[in-house]
């Protein structure tokens, strides 16, 4: 039996269409899908595409920017609106991954993969899902812990304010294979300031745990805090607090625990 | 001086080359550009059927039963292949030369070895369809107690991976379970050294990782013969292979191969053709059987583990007296081409230097792991990288000159190999001048004045007297039998352990050095005595 | 088995093809078309030996469903030759030993093809990047780094 493709004009069709099948499978870029189909995963069936425009919309005139699901990261990177993105979008994969690869599926990508989504993590970014009607908007956060059990539904786009300064927003990824790469670890931070205190700070970390997730401990390390040599130490002797890294072949989850504060200092200090 | 001889291929070789310091272009390199080299994949045959092959999720187990009825009736499934409908379900490489026994089946039957290991074929439509069916196979395993450490494997009590060599050794000339070299009394020179430094090193599997995987196409040609486009690395050495696991005669095929996407060692196996063609021969359709890329990485055969053991006894003035090696090469759970590695490793000590005291155990060792193959130097790489680690750490150690060191113990023309062979056409002084000079690395005058022409031979040149030990069959140690063996134990082995069991047998007189001249007999460590 | 119906421009001409479900481009450029330039080393993304372009972009033709090139333009090593002449960047690789297995030469030559189409004259990590997604197991990638290079600064045999 050949799996089938469904192809639909709007997005909410092709919701409905994940929705009602279990075997069915969204198509973002395929990075993923198609190589899982390639590899002989017989648990896919049917593959569902939407050709909808709004999937593949960028808006990033304003303070509050959102990427379609669709978009893909070579767009990201050909937006010089977008420019603070472009490091994490820069990091993922090789020029032709980058050219196929999508914010959506990124949502999605497990360990060692997921970088973009470390980036919007620390932005605080919003993901609007395909709902019975329209559209619902789940933080990210909340989005990433419930991932397993958000198969069937379909991403519609994200969105995420912009930082204030490109020293506000930081990212970092550690990769064996330069200058491409699955992820030992990602860093990401987005540090407001305000009146010279750091004002909700947010810092989230890949690959050490099984979603992205947020380093809640580092984080109050900063909070309201001038980013000193001090203040950065002590974040940096809490980036492992909450974490729950594995071993795979590109590191193990103790290398992992050991390097993360070493990175989280950089990234703090605007080391490179 | 180097001997060419000349008489040999005289009309076929032009004396007057002149290629040195210009390029010259491949001869395929246009098709490469233009992308019309044609690899064994590039080929498009009408009616083209898939194969693939269920693997074992077990590294050691019995296998009770295997249910192929959902498969069979799976869509577009053309043919199921069992072990039992392998014509000759056993065989080894190197048995076209004679050498080692038949251990390896192309579909296990009643065992799995190491995990990854071929249990079925299914030949279908298409390569969606094939995997459709592998899903609804089901291999009812019972899990075996297995070995994955080289020492553990050779230990008395040890789960015997390979019962064509009960004991986890691959066996020499039917006696000997590792390969051994003795040149002079190691141990008293060890005794009476102002150093000794033992070290252990080891060397992970290396997967050769070639760009384009390990795959055949067969196809049914006229007059009952099989075309086949191979991946293969060594095209009459598959040709030969396939004619003996398929019981026919060799040129019931035409093998067309030759252009390979890298291969680097790990294409010599000849794991991709024979249940190719076995699918052509019982469907009557072309079939292609691809390795994907998991498959390749982690089923296809890897550069062998090694580990190594070195005792060196060394004198202040920075002279190597004594060298004594122990290695282990993890051949995986079948031989392929370990055995001969073994070999290589062997003849590879004590490393290009003259010590007058060399003691050497190789041992090909079997374990649950994916059989090991041949890969650029196997069996003589991960012992250089330990015997350099080696005479740096020497070196350091009576605070010499690591480069110096080196030119200091550097064989030399006419000195006494460990091998009992004369050394000639040495040049390892010259290479480390040079690399010294390149890297700008000081070295003292005398050392840079040192030449391999000079100061060979002599008292370099004896043969020293070597204390003589058994190495023919003691009694072995009882074995532990896991609850598959049912055969009693008859292959004997000594124990890996030191210091060895006292003579039962006089050893064979030793070779005596001579230089290879053609007729004359040989001792080879392959082969044993023979003519060349 | 349903097929569908599917049509592309495959090198400068149309083509018209039935695929199954599922089928990836790389198996219908060679199954389906017969054009052999694209090679599988993995099917997996990792290792750039399938890249084509489409609409001039650069794409992993293994990691693409086939239905979603319906209309678009897919160029592949087959359709670089300039008439009976070789592209500068063959010819490049050609004088500069840039390939010896061959099977990476496809892929390498779309993904650098894809770069001097955009920037005629990137700098050396420029050129590194833009075959970051491709892997030569044979060459250690100097050979082809020099061979782009040299193309992009017309330094190539007639
Ligand atoms: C060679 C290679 C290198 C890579 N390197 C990196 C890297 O460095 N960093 C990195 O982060 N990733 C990397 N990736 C992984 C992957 O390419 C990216 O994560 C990419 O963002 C995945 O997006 P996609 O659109 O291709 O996903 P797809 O394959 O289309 O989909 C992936 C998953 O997400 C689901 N999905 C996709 N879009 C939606 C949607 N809109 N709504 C609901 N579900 C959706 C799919 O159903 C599927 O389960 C790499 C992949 C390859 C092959
Ligand atoms: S075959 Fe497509 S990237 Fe390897
Ligand atoms: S030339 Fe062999 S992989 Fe590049």
């Amino acid at each position: 039996m050949a799996v089938t493709v469904k192809t639909f004009a709007s997005a909410s069709e092709a919701a409905g269409a994940l929705s009602s099948d279990r075997t069915a499978r969204y198509l973002g870029g395929g990075t993923l899908v198609m190589r899982a189909l390639n590899e002989g995963d017989v648990a896919i069936s049917t593959v569902v595409r939407a050709q909808d425009q709004a999937l593949t919309r960028i808006d990033a005139s304003g303070p509050r920017i959102t990427l379609g699901a669709g978009v893909t990261f070579a767009r990201i990177l050909a937006e010089r609106d977008l420019a603070f993105l472009h490091a994490p979008a820069r990091s993922i994969g090789g020029p032709a991954v980058r050219n196929m690869g999508t914010v959506g599926g990124n949502l999605f990508a497990p360990s060692p993969y997921g970088d973009f989504t470390v980036a919007l993590l620390a932005l605080d970014a919003t993901v609007a899902v395909a709902g019975g009607f329209g559209s619902r908007d789940t933080p990210i956060e909340e989005f990433l812990q419930a991932r397993e059990r958000q198969a069937g539904t379909l991403v519609l786009s994200v969105s995420c304010t912009r930082p204030a300064s490109s020293e506000a927003f930081r990212y970092r990824k550690i990769a064996r294979i330069k200058p491409k790469g699955g992820s030992v670890i990602t860093l990401a931070a987005h540090l407001p300031v305000s009146g010279g205190r750091i004002a909700g700070a947010r810092i989230a970390l890949g690959s050490m745990a099984p979603t992205q997730i947020r380093a809640r401990a580092a984080e109050r390390a900063l909070e309201g805090r001038s980013l000193d040599a001090a203040t950065i130490a002590a974040a940096a002797s809490a980036a492992t607090e909450g974490t729950s890294p594995s071993d795979n072949a590109l590191g193990s989850a103790w290398y992992r625990r050991e390097i993360v504060g070493v990175h989280l200092r950089r990234l703090l200090s605007g080391q490179d | 001086m180097l001997e060419l001889r000349k008489d040999i291929f005289a009309d076929e070789r032009d004396d007057n080359l002149k290629e040195i310091g210009k390029g010259t272009q491949r001869q395929d390199m246009l098709g490469h550009v233009t992308g019309t080299s044609n690899y064994f994949n590039d080929h498009k045959l009408q009616g083209m059927l898939h194969l693939k092959v269920v693997r074992s999720t077990q590294a050691h187990a019995r296998i009770r039963r295997i249910d192929t009825t959902e498969a069979e009736r799976s869509a577009g499934v053309r043919r199921i292949i069992r072990g039992t409908d392998v014509p000759v379900n056993l065989n080894t490489l190197l048995s076209l030369i004679n050498f080692g026994k038949d251990d390896e089946p192309s579909l296990a039957v009643d065992k799995v070895r190491y995990k990854g290991e071929p249990i079925l074929a299914i030949v279908a439509d298409s390569e969606r369809e094939a995997f459709e069916a592998i899903a609804k196979v089901k291999v009812d395993y019972e899990p075996l107690p297995a070995v994955f450490d080289v020492e553990d494997a050779l230990k008395p009590g040890a789960p015997v991976v390979n019962e064509t060599y009960p004991k986890n050794a691959f066996i020499y000339h039917d006696v000997y379970d590792h390969q051994r070299l003795r040149f002079g009394d190691a141990d008293a020179a060890l005794a009476s050294a102002d150093h000794v430094l033992e070290q252990r090193y080891q060397m992970s599997p290396i997967e050769h990782a070639p760009t384009e995987t390990n795959g055949a196409i067969a196809a049914p040609d006229t007059n009952g013969r099989y075309v086949v486009y191979t991946s293969t690395q060594a095209l009459f050495f598959s040709v030969d292979t396939c004619a003996k696991i398929l019981d026919v005669p060799s040129n019931t095929f035409h093998f067309i191969g030759g252009t390979v996407g890298g291969g680097f060692g790990g294409k010599v196996d000849t794991l991709t053709e024979p249940l190719a063609i076995l699918g052509a021969m019982l469907t009557g359709r072309p079939v292609r059987y691809v390795f994907g890329r998991e498959e390749e990485m982690q089923y296809g055969p890897p550069r062998g583990a090694e580990r190594i053991y070195i005792k060196d006894g060394v004198m202040r003035d920075g002279r190597i007296v004594a060298r004594k090696i122990r290695a282990y090469f993890d051949s995986g759970a079948y031989t392929r081409l370990s055995s001969y590695a073994a070999v290589k490793c062997a003849a590879h000590l004590p490393g290009p230097y003259t010590i007058p005291n060399v003691y050497g155990d190789v041992y090909c060792v079997f374990t649950n792991r994916t059989p090991a193959t041949a890969m650029r130097g196997f069996g003589v790489t991960a012992m250089d990288f330990a015997i350099e680690c080696q005479m740096d750490k020497l070196a350091n150690l009576v605070g010499m000159d690591p480069m110096e060191f080196r030119i200091l113990n550097a064989y030399r023309d006419g000195d006494m190999k460990a091998h009992r062979r004369e050394a000639k056409n040495t040049a390892l002084i010259e290479c480390v001048q040079v690399a010294a000079e390149k890297a700008k690395w000081p070295i003292r005058d005398e050392f840079r004045r040192a030449s391999s022409r000079k100061d060979g031979g002599g008292s370099r040149a004896a043969i020293p007297p070597t204390p003589t030990e058994s190495r023919a069959r003691p009694a072995a140690p009882a074995q532990q039998r896991t609850s598959y063996d049912r055969a009693p134990v008859t292959a004997t082995r000594e124990p890996p352990r030191e210091p060895p069991p006292p003579p039962t047998t006089p050893p064979p007189p030793p070779p005596r050095p001579s230089a290879p001249s053609h007729g004359a007999t040989r001792f080879s460590s392959v082969f044993g005595t023979r003519r060349r | 088995m349903s097929k569908i119906p599917l049509q592309f421009r495959h090198n400068g001409r149309d083509v018209a093809i039935f695929v199954d479900g599922g089928t990836n481009l790389l198996v219908a450029l060679r199954e389906l078309i017969g054009d052999m330039t694209p090679k599988f080393g993995c099917g997996q993304g990792g290792c750039g030996t399938c890249s084509v372009l489409i609409d001039g972009e650069l794409h992993l033709s293994c990691l693409t469903l086939a239905e979603t090139v319906a209309g678009r333009s897919i160029e592949t090593l087959d359709g670089m030759k300039q008439g009976p002449n070789l592209h500068p960047l063959q010819r490049a690789f050609a004088d500069h030993f840039a390939a010896q297995c061959g099977y990476c030469t496809p892929g390498m030559l779309m993904a650098a093809k894809a770069l001097l189409d955009r920037n005629p004259s990137p700098s050396r990590d420029e050129v590194i990047e833009a075959i970051s997604g491709n892997i030569c197991r044979c060459t250690g990638y100097e050979p082809i780094i020099n061979a782009i290079l040299a193309a992009a600064s017309g330094r190539v045999s007639a």
